[in-house]
């Protein structure tokens, strides 16, 4: 059973269907038909993506994901700026910002304001990259009001909203942000495709040049099929009340067994519960898991497949708890027989590492 | 039976992992990570797993097998390399191949494989678990050239419980090697992996630096009756018994005492063999013999055997040896009983 949706939601059957058709496309820069028929399925893309976060269709840059668009929000909005990022933020935006300054979370994991308000008193007209949910606890800030603070210290807001763009859509351009990153594959769509959204008519400098597409600001032909399955994939609904009980049931179970449930006590997504089992090692909880069928992620996996503990957790100070959590995060399409089977897969993992640990003692 | 194998990414556990594949268990393989391939070979932004743990998963991929990478790190360092600097910084030659299975593979992967609901843990080893009246026992592998039961005298009688080691059985590299060819498996002729694993170069002098920088400064080379030979530039470079890098006014002496309170080397005219070596930190694989028993000793990895009785004294025990022989202190002496292993424990 696959509880791991923050890592990749599985594919919506809209978004695997346009994506399927807009394979075998031409090339949309070309000026022929073919390539007017590809770039009518680029642009209607971009419309949809517009329209989700109330932009403009020319304030959409479609690039290959999440890490590319943070990447050149930092890179653009940030140059000739102090940068600033929240300590729980996604690797792709730190190792983006590496001399920036860092944002200290609560032990709620939402961002402490008043280091915030700081920070920015102290260095005005920066830029501040937040995320609108986090990946491993589901923590979400408070982005308006984060967006009146920098508005009030002349500050860009940058908002990594690759969590909750499929799962919990705000007004965030409304609110005043300068820009959204969002990815195709965390919302249902295929991977390779993501979009830097900007504010009316902000102008970005392209990482990559290239051929000057998407308006001079990022070159590269377009992945035309992920691009198209992500605008569909944004169509998609979401059944927050129904995933939001589940998860709950989740929780509140693992919770009698002994679990400490981080970042519980803050406004959430409703898929994701962060689950420390004080003692037992995240890694062989998520192998226990695995072998009982149940797919599960911890810490930030590196790609040698190694779990190194969560910078996201010991940033809420979670001490040892940090190497010894788990994170459950329930797809958009989650089944209600996922429940008790998971909590009897918990259960029975559990019990065992409780008894392993009277066993050393 | 669910089992784990401790896989490297060489060819031997690999074929391991292959073998309880074959024979129908439920094999979960397992990497441990011992320090990060990006750091050690100093380029930034490379990744943490060196080729090793890439073959492994591959391998693992081949088979159809569960694979995961444990990180070791923060242990490997505490207990074998902090370890190996400070055995040096003593005074002593240590072997950190042990420590690793004693701390590592056969103490925390173990238990892990225990949490797993694991039935047995297989490694790559070339030993032989065989089973006996009173239990497991460990013998020599069947490839004496490739017998690595010296290593593994640490190992628990419980531990040994658990374990198998189905390559002890082979007769040779060369058969392992045609197993892993006909598998598909991609390290069939990868070459055998080289002395320390964190010394990848030979030197360990860098290792020492970096954890005990202490035991690399200058310090005297002296006679036993204390007139000064010369200066050397570090006692880590030392080890009891050794003849090299002592200089010309020391020529044809060997190193008979390493002295880290004052950073002297003592030398001597070669004979530094003993009749009697103190060990401490006896593992049994037997009951205790409260009367000693009569073994054959090996005191490094490659020596001969040694005919000598060995008597229990506390954790420990003493040697007395029936000929002189050379005992470095933090080397392992291991007891066996024709290929059988009884104990071993370490050189005082």
């Amino acid at each position: 059973m696959y509880l791991d949706a923050n890592a990749t939601e599985p594919l919506r059957p809209e978004a695997k269907a346009a994506a399927v058709a807009a394979m075998g496309l031409a090339n949309p820069a070309s000026v022929h038909g073919a390539g007017r028929a590809a770039r009518k399925v680029l642009e209607d893309a971009r419309e949809a993506v517009a329209g989700c976060f109330n932009a403009k269709t020319g304030d959409v840059i479609f690039c290959s994901g999440a890490t590319e668009a943070n990447a050149l929000a930092v890179h653009a909005l940030g140059a000739g700026r102090a940068v600033f990022y929240g300590a729980t933020e996604h690797d792709c935006v730190r190792a983006a910002a590496p001399g920036a300054g860092v944002i200290p979370v609560l032990p709620d994991g939402t961002v402490d304001m008043e280091a915030l308000e700081g920070l920015l008193a102290g260095q005005p007209g920066a830029l501040v990259c937040l995320m609108a949910a986090n990946n491993e606890t589901g923590v979400r800030h408070d982005i308006a009001a984060v967006a009146v603070l920098c508005a009030r210290h002349g500050a860009l807001l940058h908002v990594d909203a690759v969590q909750a763009a499929g799962r919990c859509r705000e007004e965030w351009l409304g609110m005043g942000a300068a820009s959204i990153a969002i990815s195709g594959h965390k919302m249902g769509g295929p991977m390779g495709a993501g979009a830097l959204v900007v504010s009316a008519g902000r102008e970005i400098m392209a990482d990559l040049r290239g051929g000057g597409q998407e308006l001079g600001r990022r070159g590269g032909t377009p992945a035309l099929p992920a691009i198209a399955g992500m605008a569909a994939a944004l169509g998609g609904g979401y059944e927050a009340a129904r995933i939001a009980g589940y998860r709950d049931e989740i929780e509140a179970f693992c919770v009698r067994l002994g679990a400490v449930a981080l970042g519980a006590g803050a406004n959430r997504l409703v898929n994701t519960t962060c689950l420390a089992l004080p003692g037992a090692r995240a890694q062989t909880q998520l192998i226990a898991l695995d072998m009982a069928g149940f797919a599960v992620s911890a810490g930030a996996a590196c790609s040698s497949g190694k779990v190194a503990e969560s910078h996201v957790l010991r940033a809420m100070g979670a001490g040892a708890l940090a190497g010894q959590a788990i994170r459950v995060s329930l797809p958009w399409n989650v089944a209600a027989q996922v429940v008790p089977a998971f909590c009897g897969a918990y259960e029975a993992m559990a019990k065992r590492a409780l008894h392993g640990q009277a066993r050393c003692a | 039976m669910r089992i784990v194998v401790a896989m490297s990414g060489g060819v031997d556990s690999s074929v391991v992992a292959g073998l309880m594949a074959r024979a129908g268990h439920e094999v979960i393989g397992v990497t441990l990570q011992l320090y990060d391939h990006g750091a050690a070979v100093g380029r930034k932004g490379a990744c943490c797993a060196g080729q090793d743990i890439r073959d492994a998963k591959r391998v693992a991929d081949t088979l159809g097998i569960a694979h995961y990478v444990v990180d070791a790190e923060a242990r490997f360092r505490d207990s074998v390399m902090a370890a190996f600097a400070d055995s040096y910084a003593s005074g002593q030659t240590p072997v950190p191949c042990i420590a690793c299975n004693q701390h590592l593979k056969f103490g925390d992967l173990l238990e892990m494989a225990r949490d797993l609901g694991g039935e047995a843990m297989a490694t790559g080893h070339y030993v032989r678990r065989l089973e006996g009246p009173a239990g497991a026992q460990m013998h020599r592998a069947v490839d004496e050239s490739r017998d690595q039961s010296w290593f593994l005298a640490a190992t628990t009688r419980a531990q040994l419980e658990f374990c198998r080691f189905p390559l002890g059985d082979y007769a040779s590299k060369a058969q392992v090697r045609a197993v892993a060819a006909e598998m598909g498996l991609v390290v069939a002729e990868k070459a055998d992996s080289q002395d320390i694993c964190f010394v990848p170069t030979g030197s360990y002098a860098g290792i020492v630096e970096k954890f005990r920088p202490d035991a690399l400064s200058e310090g005297e080379i002296v006679s036993e009756d204390g007139v000064v030979l010369g200066t050397h530039q570090g006692i880590a470079r030392y080890t009891v018994g050794q003849a090299k890098r002592l200089g010309n006014a020391a020529a044809h002496m060997v190193v008979k005492k390493i002295e880290p309170g004052t950073r002297r080397i003592v030398v001597g005219p070669r004979r530094v063999e003993s009749l009697e070596v103190r060990l401490r930190d006896v593992n049994w694989l037997i009951d205790v013999p409260e009367g000693g028993v009569s073994a054959g000793v090996k005191m490094r990895a490659r020596d001969s055997v040694h005919a000598a009785r060995v008597l229990p004294e506390g954790n420990g025990a003493m040697l007395r040896l029936d000929e002189p022989a050379l005992a470095a202190p933090g080397q392992a002496a291991v007891f066996y009983d024709g290929s059988r292993v009884l104990g071993g424990g370490f050189i005082v």
